[in-house]
This record gives structure tokens, C-alpha cells and sequence, in this order.
């Protein structure tokens, strides 16, 4: 199992903030879990789209060729704008 | 020392426990401290709420500080960020540097602060009289 986390705009996009997910068999890097999120509807399709998105894993900043572990905590969120 | 909270914080009373923690050590503490404004990008503003991803963020802060502390040999350094609803005039963060010499307390704060803007997890929504809208989107 993986733990998914959506946060602020992508968030309300999705009308989720975070799921439990067994990983897909084929699924390996962030950027095929995040095409294969993108398969589920239009709305998952559109929300996840963007190319400013980022991605972290365990709470580090990854690029999309970053691979996923059993276990790992994937979020992803639109360029932060705190301070 | 770092922290998140939904509460507001006291500036002075954070920089005279950090004036008498680094007591003898310290010539100059640099502070910031960021405020809610009433226009950003053209919208008024009336309120806006800060969303964070609890964990990363603190981890994030944590780095920014630890950076600021090596790069500048502070003696001590505080992150304080606010998270959910802000109103106008609010206290959003404060930052502040303690070091030996002055110019290092400055250059220290104000890596601290764009760094935190940048490296942060943190998003803000603002209420503006034509709806809520994601900063930066």
C-alpha cells in the first residue's frame, strides 16, 4: 500500500485529500502513478495535469522519474506561495 | 527553533527569550515578520487561509534554519508560521537571526525568509469580492 496526499488547489480539484492505494503492478515512478490517476475521469485527468505540479516522497521534493517504494507517502501540490 | 500554528505569536516576547538564550554571545538579532495586506495581484483582499502539509513543512523549516545557521554561524535563528484563516493586519511569519555581527543577522534573515517562500509547503487562498482564489493559480 501507498498513501496518496492532495493538497490546496489539486486538493479541491479532487474532492480528496489523501487515499490508501495498492500500488498498480505496472506502476513504478511518480509520473506513471500519476498517469495512471490521470485514467480514472476527466476530473482526476484535468486536476493532475498541469506542469507545474510538484511531488513529493516521503516528504522530499522528487522529479518524476523517482521511483516508488511499498510504503512511501506521495503527495502532490501546486507551487507553494507561504511566507 | 521552529513552529506551525494556528495561533498568534508574540514578536517581542519571542526576541527577548531569544536576546537572553544567546545572552553575552550575540551583537545583533535581525527579525521579519510578514503581515496580511489588503491587495495582492490586483484583488482586495478581506481574509485569506493558509493550508500546509503537516510533516513536510516542519521538515522544510527545519532545513531553512539549519542552512541559515551553518552558512551564517548564528548562534540562534526562529521560523514561526501561522496556518488557517488570516485576516487583515494578521501576522502571517516571523524570522528572526541572532549572530555575532550584524551583517551576518541580516543576510541570515532575509535568506530565511525568501527561502521559506520558496522551499515551504504552504499555499494561500484568499477571499476576494469575486471569491476564493488560490494564490498563484
Amino acid at each position: 500500500m501507498v498513501q496518496l496526499q492532495f493538497f490546496a488547489s489539486i486538493r479541491e480539484a479532487l474532492g480528496v485529500g489523501d487515499e490508501q492505494l495498492e500500488l498498480p503492478e505496472d506502476v513504478r515512478t511518480v509520473m506513471e502513478l500519476r498517469y495512471w490517476l490521470q485514467q480514472r475521469s476527466a476530473n482526476w485527468d484535468q486536476a493532475l495535469s498541469g506542469t507545474n505540479i510538484l511531488t513529493a516522497i516521503n516528504h522530499e521534493l522528487v522529479q518524476g522519474d523517482a521511483n516508488i517504494t511499498d510504503g512511501d507517502e506521495i503527495a502532490w501540490f501546486p507551487p507553494v506561495t507561504g511566507g | 527553533m521552529i513552529r506551525v500554528q494556528t495561533e498568534d505569536f508574540d514578536s517581542g516576547a519571542e526576541l527577548e527569550k531569544m536576546r537572553t538564550g544567546c545572552a553575552g554571545k550575540v551583537g545583533a538579532i535581525v527579525s521579519f515578520i510578514g503581515l496580511v495586506r489588503d491587495l495582492n495581484q490586483g484583488n482586495q483582499i478581506s481574509q485569506l487561509t493558509l493550508e500546509h502539509y503537516p510533516g513536510m513543512t516542519e521538515k522544510a523549516l527545519e532545513k531553512v534554519a539549519a542552512d541559515a545557521i551553518e552558512h551564517w554561524n548564528l548562534v540562534d535563528s526562529i521560523i514561526i508560521h501561522r496556518v488557517g484563516p488570516l485576516m487583515l493586519d494578521n501576522r502571517i511569519v516571523f524570522v528572526a537571526a541572532a549572530s555575532p555581527h550584524r551583517k551576518n543577522a541580516f543576510l541570515a534573515c532575509e535568506y530565511m525568509i525568501d527561502t521559506l517562500k520558496t522551499d515551504a509547503p504552504f499555499w494561500k487562498q484568499e477571499d476576494t469580492p469575486v471569491g476564493k482564489r488560490w494564490v498563484g493559480t
